[in-house]
């Protein structure tokens, strides 16, 4: 469960965030969209403790990440998985000791089982093969990809995704989406994912938010976001969408099978 | 009005700059006495800095004292005093020379690249994702850079001192015709025990300033420095020059203390 109350940050008088409530309840996924620069990364930080608010409060399972420090905060963070938008992999180390890093320093495994689970966790995001190359060897695609296995190899109660499909082709794109919602199936957690990927995220969410001025603007199911009168949704969501919801029963049929 | 006000905001910025600045020795010192050591960056950091530095240390060592054997020479015997060049040579490198021209090669070429690379990782997010798994920047970052240069530079300023004395030998010696047995044996009953420490415990001070300076510049690329490939040269500048600075005045203090 993840509640964000009345969340104010501003850097050097420029607003970022002016009173932002959210919540999100536990095993819920909910997309977060919103135009560049809206402070959609800068939510995220607040909610994994890298940024503390100027006034308002995260909570995440009852604790207050933005007053959380030392052990406590350590210990909130063993739960949380996080997929910045740029990856973040080590670059002074291999795909395969990025991913095995979190579990190395922080876990009593043997490195038997840590191997296992490393490459099981390369084999589901398609990374097999390339588990020696160093993170400027492979494509930005890959890059993601590997850093969605680190983070997601703890297997975390809570996940942020801040822009896991941006700057990839669409069938990158796609299937780093379904790896999303396969792991949600199996991991069951909470999360949110910051995407432009609109309507395809639709599909794999409950519910969609969206980022305005610094608070949310519109929050809904993908149908209410597609059929709202909001002009500033409209705009955002766009023809795409609803073009994807006529197809809809056809979708939704062949995925009962 | 104004300027007083502009004034007070950047005496104030400073102010807290230098405490941030000092907050970040206390918690490296902090996060040094408290296990546990990544051994592996330590032994990969002293390969680092002590190894890739040698090559340069020889050579600066050799010609610095080279030129010694030269410029002493020359003021010497303008008072005859020409069977003293091993003690001067022998003195202004372990207790001046050797010391501080380490640690500014050492800067250079160590205290330069841990700087960028640790910007480098902040300005990447990958000292965030660090934090996010649970684990300390400062024990994988900076703790083994710090223990590294502590054991690395007094070894290379020795090897500075030995070499120098050794190419003020080539010049004083060989070419201009001091005898050998004066140039060492004069060198033997003036240098003490206390010279020697003087250079070692300059050349472990500089060793933290370095660390300290460049370190911090690295952890903080992006808060006082504006983010990007530029936030990165910039701290790496700010990062050699200031530590450049800090060794001499430090080494006025030093000096004039145990003088
Ligand atoms: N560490 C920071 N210091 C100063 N300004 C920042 C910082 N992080 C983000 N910002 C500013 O906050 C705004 C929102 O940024 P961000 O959350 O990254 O946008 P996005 O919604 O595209 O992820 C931007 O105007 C950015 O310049
Ligand atoms: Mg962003």
């Amino acid at each position: 469960m993840i509640e964000v109350e009345n969340l104010h940050k501003s850097f050097d008088g420029n607003k970022v965030l002016r009173g932002l409530s959210i919540k999100i309840k536990k095993g819920e996924v909910i997309a977060l969209i919103g135009g560049s620069g809206c402070g959609k990364s800068v939510l995220l930080k607040h909610m994994a403790g890298l940024m503390r608010p100027d006034q308002g409060h995260v909570i995440i399972d009852g604790n207050n990440v933005s007053t959380l420090k030392g052990k406590k905060l350590t210990t909130l963070r063993e739960g949380l998985g996080f997929l910045f938008q740029g990856g973040a992999l080590f670059d002074s180390m291999t795909v395969f000791e990025n991913v095995a890093f979190p579990l190395k320093e922080k876990t009593r495994l043997s490195d038997k089982l840590i191997d296992e689970r490393v490459f099981h966790e390369l084999e589901n995001v398609g990374l097999s093969g390339s588990e020696h190359k160093y993170p400027s060897q492979i494509s930005g695609g890959m890059v993601k990809r590997a850093a969605l296995a680190r983070s997601l190899v703890t297997d975390p109660e809570t996940m942020l995704f801040d822009e896991p499909t941006t700057g990839l082709d669409p069938v990158i794109g796609l299937s780093i989406l379904n790896l999303i919602s396969s792991c949600h199936r199996r991991l069951s957690f909470t999360g949110i994912i910051v995407t432009h990927e609109i309507p395809r995220v639709f599909e794999i969410v409950g519910r969609v938010a969206m980022l305005h001025d610094g608070v949310v603007r519109a929050e809904g199911s993908p149908k209410e976001m597609i059929s709202s009168s909001d002009p500033v949704v409209r705009s955002f969501v766009g023809e795409d969408a609803e073009a994807w919801s006529l197809c809809e029963p056809e979708r939704s049929g062949s995925q009962d099978q | 009005m104004s300027i007083l006000r502009k004034l007070g905001e950047v005496s104030l910025d400073y102010l807290y700059r230098m405490g941030v600045m000092g907050m970040f020795l206390l918690k490296t010192f902090f996060y040094v006495f408290t296990p546990p050591l990544k051994i592996n960056r330590f032994v990969k950091q002293v390969h680092f800095i002590g190894f890739q530095s040698m090559l340069v240390i020889v050579l600066t060592g050799c010609f610095t004292g080279m030129v010694m054997g030269f410029q002493g020479y020359n003021s010497l015997s303008k008072f005859g005093s020409d069977a003293f060049l091993g003690p001067m040579v022998g003195l202004s490198l372990i207790k001046e020379l050797g010391p501080v021209l380490s640690a500014f090669v050492v800067t250079g070429m160590a205290g330069s690249a841990i700087t960028a690379e640790i910007g480098i990782m902040r300005i990447s997010e990958q000292i965030d994702a660090m934090e996010l798994m649970g684990l300390n920047p400062y024990r994988y970052l900076v703790v083994p850079n710090f223990l590294a240069i502590i054991v690395s530079l007094p070894l290379l300023t020795a090897l500075f001192d030995v070499i120098g004395i050794f190419g003020g030998y080539l010049v004083g010696v060989k070419l201009l015709g001091v005898g050998a047995g004066t140039y060492f044996g004069e060198m033997v009953s003036y240098v003490d025990m206390n010279d020697i420490m003087e250079g070692v415990y300059k050349s472990l001070s500089f060793g933290i300033i370095i660390v300290w300076v460049c370190c911090f510049k690295g952890y903080y690329t992006g808060v006082f420095t504006g983010f990007g490939a530029e936030g990165v040269s910039k701290a790496t500048i700010q990062a050699v020059v200031l530590s450049f600075v800090l060794i001499l005045v430090w080494d006025y203090f030093m000096t004039s203390l145990m003088f």
